[in-house]
């Protein structure tokens, strides 16, 4: 252990994502949902029809993921972080409509960064490829919506102490540009 | 004529697509033991050490190393004495990976229409694959899985043969900086020069078979896959993109000659979780 981590509850509170600064080590508990591009596509499509979208996305976290099949009597199969930068296109709509957190691996957009800090949300990443040791920290897996999209369905996974670390929050600031900043050498 | 029943290679493929998703090379262990123990930045170290964890689990549990159990990319060395029997060859291997990504719990990541529907397959395939004929009686399968985010901050670039070195040099290096935590490094980087534009890319990923840290056998190669690996590793990326020391494992580069006109380079990233195994039939 490298420096201490904070417990933090999802659904995450505002005054949780306050306290939350660029490379703060987090553990998260609680309610997280899976989606990945198709699924993303198919949120974005219902709010653009005004239609109600398949779980209440206010105040809630969305992990970029899809997994591997569960072996029998396994909860879940790998589960690791995909590209976020991939979903970057329809995030603002999201936390436009409540999204608060995500979860994911890699840098985002100014713009949405910039929607991170005008609506109080906040971007996790994870370690992309540690996909076997992420699976231990989810606890049950339900679907939820896209049953047909097989992995890249919507997943409501609740977790425990599942590890991420701050990346983007509400004060700016960059977990990718500050860390190359620290160990960048020569020209 | 050497005979080779189908049946064989189905069940051989299927076999090398399990155990290259439940278990990391153990060049790929060893350098990532080796990263752990030169890192300076404190969570570049403990993220390298989740990765062994990582490792660990998924052979201990026949857990896929990554949920991204990746494209079947296959490579056949085909003795010219051996004589397939009972079916099709390519069939075959199509089979192996059916079975093998089905049976082992793999995530199918293939979508039939790229640029529309995108419908699942639903078995992952088909496989990407690359036939060589050779002298012999032998048929050799190398099984790639190849994760998606590493895939895609890969690139072609036809630099202008004045470019010389140091456009090869400049290229690789703008190829992982902007590939940042995206590809999730530490990296395998796999260089391809000369060629044609098919023939480059194809060596920057054949080069990423190579046993990790392996250098090229010609010294000018191996000298100037150094001189990447060093300015790859001064970029500060770090493990999983949070900073640090390592963010290459290795650098392969393999050479062809080219056309006068042209300079093709072309990087093949391959991301920590570097998926290959092998069978000689």
């Amino acid at each position: 252990m490298t420096a201490e981590k904070i417990r933090v509850a999802s659904p995450l509170s505002d005054e949780i994502v306050a306290k939350l600064r660029v490379g703060t080590q987090v553990l998260i508990s609680g309610v997280i949902y899976s989606a990945r591009d198709a699924a993303h596509r198919r949120l974005v499509q219902t709010l653009d029809k005004g239609e109600k979208l398949p779980f209440d996305i206010k105040g809630q976290t969305i992990y970029y993921m899809g997994p591997s099949p569960a072996r029998p009597g396994q909860v879940i199969g790998s589960a690791g972080p995909t590209t976020s930068s991939r979903l970057d296109i329809f995030t603002l709509r999201l936390i436009e409509a409540g999204l608060k957190a995500m979860i994911g691996k890699g840098d985002r957009s100014q713009a949405v960064k910039e929607a991170i800090k005008k609506h109080k949300a906040i971007y996790f990443v994870a370690i992309g490829g540690a996909a076997a040791l992420l699976s231990k920290s989810i606890e049950k897996s339900e679907l939820v919506a896209y049953e047909e999209l097989g992995a890249e369905a919507i997943l409501k996974l609740t977790v425990v102490d599942f590890p991420a670390i701050v990346c983007n929050g509400i004060y700016g600031g960059d977990l990718f540009e500050q860390a190359k900043a620290q160990y960048h050498r020569g020209g | 004529m050497r005979e080779i029943e189908v049946s064989v290679i189905i069940e051989a493929v299927a076999q090398l697509c399990q155990e290259a998703n439940f278990e990391l090379g153990k060049d790929v262990v060893a350098a990532l033991k080796k990263a752990e123990q030169v890192e300076e930045s404190p969570l570049g170290k403990e993220t390298l050490k989740r990765l062994l964890e990582n490792a660990q689990i998924a052979k201990k549990e026949l857990l896929p190393l990554c949920q991204d159990c990746g494209t079947a990319v296959v490579f056949m060395e085909v003795g010219q004495d051996v004589h397939i029997v009972g079916g099709n060859l390519d069939k075959a291997i199509e089979e192996g990976v059916r079975q093998g990504y089905t049976g082992g719990y793999l995530r199918k990541s293939m979508v039939k229409q790229p640029f529309s529907a995108r419908v699942n397959t639903n078995d992952n395939t088909p496989p990407i694959i690359h036939t060589e004929i050779v002298p012999g009686d032998r048929l050799k399968i190398i099984l790639m899985c190849k994760g998606g985010g590493a895939e895609n901050m890969s690139r072609l670039g036809m630099l202008k043969p004045v470019e010389g070195r140091q456009g090869v040099i400049d290229f690789a290096i703008k190829t992982v900086e902007e590939a940042g935590g995206k590809a999730c490094p530490p990296l395998v980087v796999g260089v391809g020069i000369g060629g044609t534009t098919d023939m480059v890319m194809l060596l920057a990923k054949k080069a990423l078979l190579r046993k990790v840290g392996e250098s090229n056998p010609d010294p000018e190669i191996a000298e100037l896959e150094k001189e990447i690996f060093n300015h790859v590793n001064n970029l500060g990326i770090g493990p999983s993109g949070f900073g640090g020391r390592v963010t290459a494992l290795a650098v392969h580069a393999e050479v062809l000659p080219s056309h006068t006109a042209s300079l093709p380079v072309a990087v093949n990233l391959q991301c920590h979780s570097a998926r290959h195994k092998e069978i000689v039939l």
